[in-house]
């Protein structure tokens, strides 16, 4: 009994000593300065950070992904494909001067209708689904894709906000999994109410 | 057990006391090229990705595939990056990396399926193409050869361990994934295009 406890003591100074040296060890950084391009962190941590900033947007991207997990295959994997692709077809279209009325309109209605087809697990066409999905996905888009920070690169940019836009997706998707149960379906469909409410609201502050 | 605990804290506080130098570019034994080859592979997207695609691309198509690509990428991005490197061009990379980005990608994200020969030919230009443009680069940047065997070890490593991996996917969801990995290439590619477009 002695010696377990005196183990124990000497495993917790152990954890202690290692923790504190862990500490100690972030409060004395040395920069690698391996390869100096400037802006490629700044860009890429805007990016990942971008997608996030907006709830209309996350909401619409993860009721993208729970719609795909209520429709299933091949819907559950067509639906994230095809929202990043069209996604940047629209941020490529607004970096390129061309102006889209109506964005933030676009951005509030794709709240509501994503919110409301998982409301009512609504099973349209694969075509229709995608194509509601992708139309929507331009006007996203479009509102993120000319936000780059100055001085930051372009490339990593669209590469850590591409990322966070497919891991918001998968967290739909992931989500969207308790939909093959009964209580699952119950909740995923309170969410859907709760999505298109959003929406509402996002619209009204849009056309305010 | 206290004098072993004691021990590691006094050695933790001696490291923490005398920080030295990583000499990351070994100067002394000449190889500071050959990792900085290393590192530029891992850390530039512009070639990793299209890369990662078409290891990706070859991982899918099953392992005889797979081992064409590994060995003819490597092989033909070490002639283009000679070949840059003897006659190193001026001009922007921008637009083959766009295509790079944009082409892999999208054969990834469609599975296409692709025949071993279409494969070789594919790994090929990709091959050349990048290398040439790295071989250019380090032209410029005075790394020479050693930088670019870096760049082609690293290369190789990578196409080896992702294709790989992907030959032995064999749940669904797990190709899948892939394929959504394809679709994410093929979106930074044309966000890509907007970049290069953008009006000033």
């Amino acid at each position: 009994m002695i010696r377990s406890r005196l183990i124990r003591s000497a495993l917790s100074a152990g954890a202690v000593a290692g923790a504190a040296f862990a500490v100690a060890s972030t409060l004395w950084p040395i920069a690698a300065w391996a390869h100096v391009e400037q802006g490629r962190a700044a860009g890429f941590l805007a990016g990942i950070r971008h997608p996030i900033t907006g709830l209309d947007h996350v909401l619409a991207m993860i009721s993208v992904g729970i719609w795909g997990a209520q429709l299933g295959a091949p819907a559950i994997w067509l639906l994230p494909v095809t929202f990043p692709v069209v996604m940047a077809l629209g941020g490529m279209v607004g970096l390129l001067g061309v102006q889209l009325p109506g964005v933030e309109i676009g951005i509030a209605l794709s709240g509501i209708l994503l919110g409301l087809a998982v409301f009512a697990e609504w099973r349209p066409p694969l075509w229709a689904a995608a194509a509601i999905v992708g139309c929507f996905a331009v006007f996203h888009g479009h509102a993120h894709g000319t936000e780059l920070p100055a001085g930051a690169s372009g490339l990593t940019y669209s590469i850590g906000f591409v990322m966070t836009t497919g891991t918001l997706h998968a967290v739909g998707i992931g989500i969207g999994v308790i939909h093959r149960w009964s209580w699952g379906r119950v909740v995923l469909r309170a969410a859907g109410a709760l999505v298109a409410a959003a929406g509402g609201f996002f619209l009204w502050r849009a056309l305010a | 057990m206290r004098t072993g605990i004691l021990f590691r804290v006094l050695a933790a506080a001696a490291v923490l006391v005398m920080p030295a130098a990583a000499s990351a570019h070994l100067v002394n034994t000449g190889l500071g090229p050959f990792y900085d080859g290393i590192s530029h592979f891992a850390l530039t997207p512009e070639d990793l990705l299209p890369a990662l695609a078409l290891a990706l691309l070859a991982g899918l198509r099953g392992s005889h595939t797979g081992r064409l690509a590994l060995f003819v990428l490597p092989g033909s991005w070490l002639a283009g990056g000679l070949v840059g490197l003897s006659w190193p061009t001026v001009s922007a990379a921008t637009v083959p990396t766009m295509v790079s980005f944009i082409a892999m990608g999208g054969l990834v994200a469609l599975d296409v399926r692709i025949r071993p020969l279409g494969m070789a030919c594919l790994a090929l230009v990709l091959g050349l193409l990048h290398g040439y443009l790295n071989g250019s680069a380090m032209s410029e940047a005075r790394l020479g050869a050693l930088g670019l065997a870096g760049i082609v070890s690293s290369l190789f490593v990578v196409v080896a361990l992702v294709a790989a991996l992907v030959v032995v996917l064999r749940a669904p969801w797990a190709r899948i994934a892939v394929r959504v990995a394809g679709s994410w290439i093929v979106a930074i590619g044309l966000l890509l295009l907007g970049w290069s477009l953008r009006p000033a």
